[in-house]
């Protein structure tokens, strides 16, 4: 197939279109207002749906009517956007509604800026909204992906009846690389749980409230249930010269570029560096970081936050090994030579380390 | 023989057995005397008069209506506190053969969902809000709502809803009605049974507003909640008479379903074998590469790009066109843009790598090339170009301090250049014909392409092609290498 | 039922276990043919009751009341065609 130049935030919505959304609600903020432009354009040539909505509150409730009436929708938006929206995509787990979400995230706290950052991370990855839920997290880091896991996050949202959200920073969003779509559409199609306006469909009900402790204790527990069904079946990860990696660094979206940058690098100076790059934040690749721990002395974790992404990197070594981390912020994206700097000290520091197998640390 | 049969009995839309609630299944969770179970039946009775049963859906948010699902036998939608019309405007356009009905009390509607009413009702969407004003919060147990009477007692105006605090009782009926977009506004009440009889004539008219398509309707109806107002059922029903009425008057607000026009069916999907062409991705719409006509192989087969200037100096479709061509010439490729503010004014710059092999990082913190379009670009990124790298810079001269042994510079005064093609915004082709001329990467076939496709008007591809070769001839001129 | 030699224009049958004895119908009826009974339902309320004569079929009572199904109300007609059974009770009861 063709190639095409375009921007991940368009790649986003055309994506989307060939996975069969055809309803987009949403509203603009920068990095992530292509996003909107295009469905404005896109999604009715389509025969879809495209509303600018009043606010990112309404925004959400609108998918979550579209989803509740079943049809594939969609919204896209950044961080202080996603803050607003937090209510609704409680209420779209609760009620068990499919949708993806697209954070194109930028800087923050607060109006912050409007460069790429990685902060949203906690607010998306963790739940964010109020409530036992979780939503499935995809991190694309290149233009491709922003194609196709807005594809797989549609068939994710379906499989599991649960938001699911594309979460990639502003760089991702607003690069223009070369991608290849499937040559054809999918087709949409009916879903027998949702409320439709007919007669087939008259007694479905879309709710999110149960009173009785009893009832709503047995819906938190099938939530829980499908968490873990994801968590076994549906995590994705890129592991890059991992194989004989003694320093493996974890990093997404446009960190994972550079660092892809770094681990090049860094073997030319004859260090065995890998890295792992989470697909899924969640549900996250626990077992994969586990199985590296076996040969690695030390993670280094490269976010553009102050530490959000490296919590969960903590939580799956469980203290076996060291976890470094090396942030910026603000709109700053760590170069390949400061990287490179932060991996050449470390490796200097855990040299001295017991390395598992007796192996050599950095031949 | 004389016998008698039903003139009003239990609307057929109502569920024999409220099978949804946990107990009681035979009677509403109401409570005594309270207006919901009214409201109820007025809907029903006008679903089941217009026969709209299956195609209805009911769309409950947060309040003591909240269950409505227990009760009505139509599609149910239950939603969070005051987005109904949010969920409802996406219910009725993803399923526009629906008739969509958002019931809705006044914290619901006229405090927290403010937004969303006023917005939905000025889109004009064609779906029908049922508005239950009882000047208090029920459900929560009594605390003030925007609809709450001046020196009216809630738990949370204990001493009455005093002006200067709270501020007047939002009138939501008046407050639409200023909007174009609604057909049909109406307040009713429950006050008494002829003023029932009046509320049962404005519900039915509402949804069938809506069943023929002309747009936004609203009833509000003014309603008792005895239990949290401390009265009986009667007293209660003689308050929203005699005093609910003067701060609220009833009657017809809006109605324009005489010269409403009907809105539009949506457009009929295209077939799904459309779709790739109408996203522009189809065989032919966007390109194969040409068969690999990789750089000129006296070139580095890794360009790393910066572009750097003023925004409104084309940095951003300098950088493209370099990613479009490199992409027809079968290379990898990307762009990578600082977007935002300087987008539109002060510096922009962005990061173009072509190469051979597939891309790690986008970004260009080493350029190999650097196009400098201004001297603070200059200044900012000369000292991060690779030695033995290229510089283009866009003036006539080289300040004293920006001088580097190890790179190859070409200073032209590039906008100069094009204002003499009588197109100043043409700079960064002047300077793209340089670059080319000087370096030799990207055949002229390739850059043509992609000038094709992003420059759509014939006036700036001719300006253009001057651009280009004017960038050639300067660069020919003289070795290209200067301090 | 009644001894009177017309049959009532209307008839009124109330579900004791629906009514929560608000009240309202009692209020409302025109006739006045309503009342709320002495014994309690078993959910504590005093369920609304009808006389027993004198309903006119006007279904005030009907729209006043708050619960779905808990008051329908029958219209005397004269039959001229067959009956349509569920619907239909015979006048003198």
């Amino acid at each position: 197939m063709a190639k095409q130049l375009i921007k991940g935030n368009e790649a986003i919505v055309k994506g989307a279109i060939l996975a069969g959304c055809r309803a987009f609600y949403g509203y603009p903020i920068t990095p992530a207002s292509e996003i909107a432009e295009a469905a404005a354009f896109y999604f009715p040539q389509a025969g879809g749906v495209f509303l600018q909505a009043e606010s990112e509150v309404a925004a959400i409730n609108m998918v979550y009517g579209a989803a509740a009436a079943g049809v594939r929708v969609m919204t896209g938006s950044s961080g202080p956007g996603i803050s607003l929206m937090q209510e609704g995509i409680s209420y779209l787990a609760g009620a068990e509604l499919p949708c993806v979400v697209a954070d194109i995230m930028r800087g923050g706290p607060g109006l912050g800026n409007i460069a790429p950052e990685q902060g949203d991370y906690h607010q998306v990855v963790k739940g964010g909204g109020h409530g036992n839920y979780r939503t499935l997290v995809l991190a694309p880091s290149s233009v491709q992906e922003m194609a196709d896991l807005t594809h797989l996050a549609f068939e994710l949202a379906e499989e599991y009846r649960n938001p699911v959200v594309v979460l990639a920073d502003g760089y991702i969003g607003q690069m223009m690389e070369p991608v290849e779509f499937p040559a054809e559409a999918a087709a949409p199609h009916r879903l027998s749980w949702a409320v439709e306006g007919t007669a087939e469909t008259r007694h479905n009900l879309i709710t999110s409230i149960l009173l009785e402790p009893d009832l709503l204790e047995a819906h938190v527990r099938a939530l829980e249930a499908k968490y873990r069904r994801a968590e076994r079946e549906a995590v994705r990860f890129e592991s890059w010269r991992t194989e004989d990696a003694e320093i493996v660094l974890v990093g997404y979206g446009i960190v994972a570029r550079v660092l892809k940058a770094v681990v090049e690098q860094a073997r030319a100076r004859g260090l065995a560096v890998g890295l792992l790059r989470p697909i899924t934040l969640y549900p996250f690749p626990v077992a994969e970081v586990r199985r590296l721990c076996r040969r690695a002395a030390a993670f280094l974790v490269v976010e553009m936050s102050t530490g959000q992404l490296v919590e969960d990197v903590r939580l799956a070594v469980e203290g076996r090994r060291p976890v470094e981390f090396y942030s910026r912020t603000g709109g700053n994206v760590p170069s390949a030579e400061e990287t490179l700097d932060f991996v050449q000290e470390t490796a200097d520091r855990h040299s001295q380390m017991a390395v598992p197998e007796g192996q050599l640390a950095y031949g | 023989m004389a016998s008698y049969t039903v003139a009003h009995g239990k609307a057929k839309c109502f569920y024999d057995h409220y099978e949804r609630k946990a107990d009681l299944q035979h009677q509403t969770h109401y409570c005594p005397g309270c207006g919901h179970g009214i409201v109820h039946k007025l809907i029903a009775g006008t679903i089941d008069a217009l026969g709209i049963q299956d195609r209805t859906v009911l769309i409950s948010p947060v309040g003591c209506s909240v269950f409505a699902y227990y009760y009505l036998d139509v599609g149910n939608i239950q939603v969070a506190h005051g987005r109904a019309p949010a969920v409802a405007t996406a219910v009725k356009r993803s399923r526009p053969e629906s008739i969509v009905i958002s019931y809705q009390g006044d914290g619901d509607l006229a405090a927290i969902g403010t937004a969303e009413i006023v917005h939905a009702a000025n889109r004009g969407e064609n779906f029908t809000v049922i508005f239950i004003n009882n000047a208090i919060y029920g459900m929560t147990g009594g605390q003030m709502a925007p609809t709450t009477l001046l020196g009216q007692k809630s738990t949370t105006t204990p001493f009455g809803r005093n002006v200067w605090n709270e501020g007047y009782p939002l009138k939501v009926c008046e407050l639409l009605a200023s909007l174009t977009g609604p057909v049909y506004i109406e307040r009713v009440a429950l006050g008494d049974n002829k003023q029932i009889m009046r509320a049962q004539r404005a519900v039915r008219r509402a949804i069938e507003i809506q069943t023929q398509g002309l747009g936004f309707s609203l009833v509000e109806i003014l309603s008792p909640c005895p239990t949290i107002w401390k009265m009986n059922p009667v007293e209660a029903q003689h308050w929203v008479k005699e005093e609910m009425t003067k701060t609220f008057p009833l009657g017809v607000f809006r109605d324009r379903t005489k010269e409403a026009e009907r809105r539009p069916a949506p457009a009929h999907a295209p077939p799904l074998a459309e779709i790739p062409r109408i996203l522009g991705i189809a065989n032919g719409a966007s390109r194969r590469a040409a068969a690999a006509a990789p750089l000129n192989d006296a070139e580095p087969r890794d360009l790393r790009i910066k572009v750097a200037g003023f925004g409104g100096q084309g940095v951003l479709l300098l950088g493209q066109v370099l990613a479009e061509a490199g992409l027809d010439a079968g290379l990898e490729v990307s762009w990578l843009p600082s977007y935002g503010p300087e987008m539109r004014s002060g510096t922009s710059n962005c990061h173009v790598r072509l190469s051979a092999r597939p891309i790690d990082s986008p970004l260009v913190s080493r350029p190999n090339v650097l196009l400098a379009l201004n001297e603070p670009s200059l200044r900012k990124f000369l000292p991060t170009v690779e030695p033995g790298g290229w510089v283009f810079y866009n003036g006539t001269a080289l300040a004293e301090d920006c001088h580097r042994e190890d790179v190859q510079i070409l200073v032209r005064p590039f906008t100069k250049m094009a204002d003499e093609l009588g197109e100043t915004r043409a700079g960064n082709i002047v300077m793209l014909g340089a670059l080319l001329e000087s370096t030799g990467v990207l055949s002229e076939q390739h850059v043509n392409g992609a000038l094709r496709r992003l420059v759509k008007s014939e006036r700036w591809l001719e300006i253009n092609r001057l651009a280009l070769a004017a960038g050639r001839e300067a660069a020919r001129k003289g070795n290209g290498h200067e301090k | 039922m009644s001894g009177n030699p017309k049959p009532d224009r209307g008839l009124v049958k109330l579900d004791s276990d629906e009514c929560k004895g608000c009240g309202l119908c009692v209020e409302a009826c025109p006739p006045k043919v309503l009342h709320l009974a002495d014994h309690l339902n078993p959910y504590g309320y005093h369920p609304a009751a009808y006389t027993g004569a004198g309903c006119t079929g006007c279904g005030i009572c009907f729209y006043v009341c708050p619960e779905p199904g808990a008051i329908t109300v029958f219209r005397l007609v004269e039959q001229k065609a067959e009956p349509k059974s569920e619907e239909l009770m015979p006048a003198a009861a």
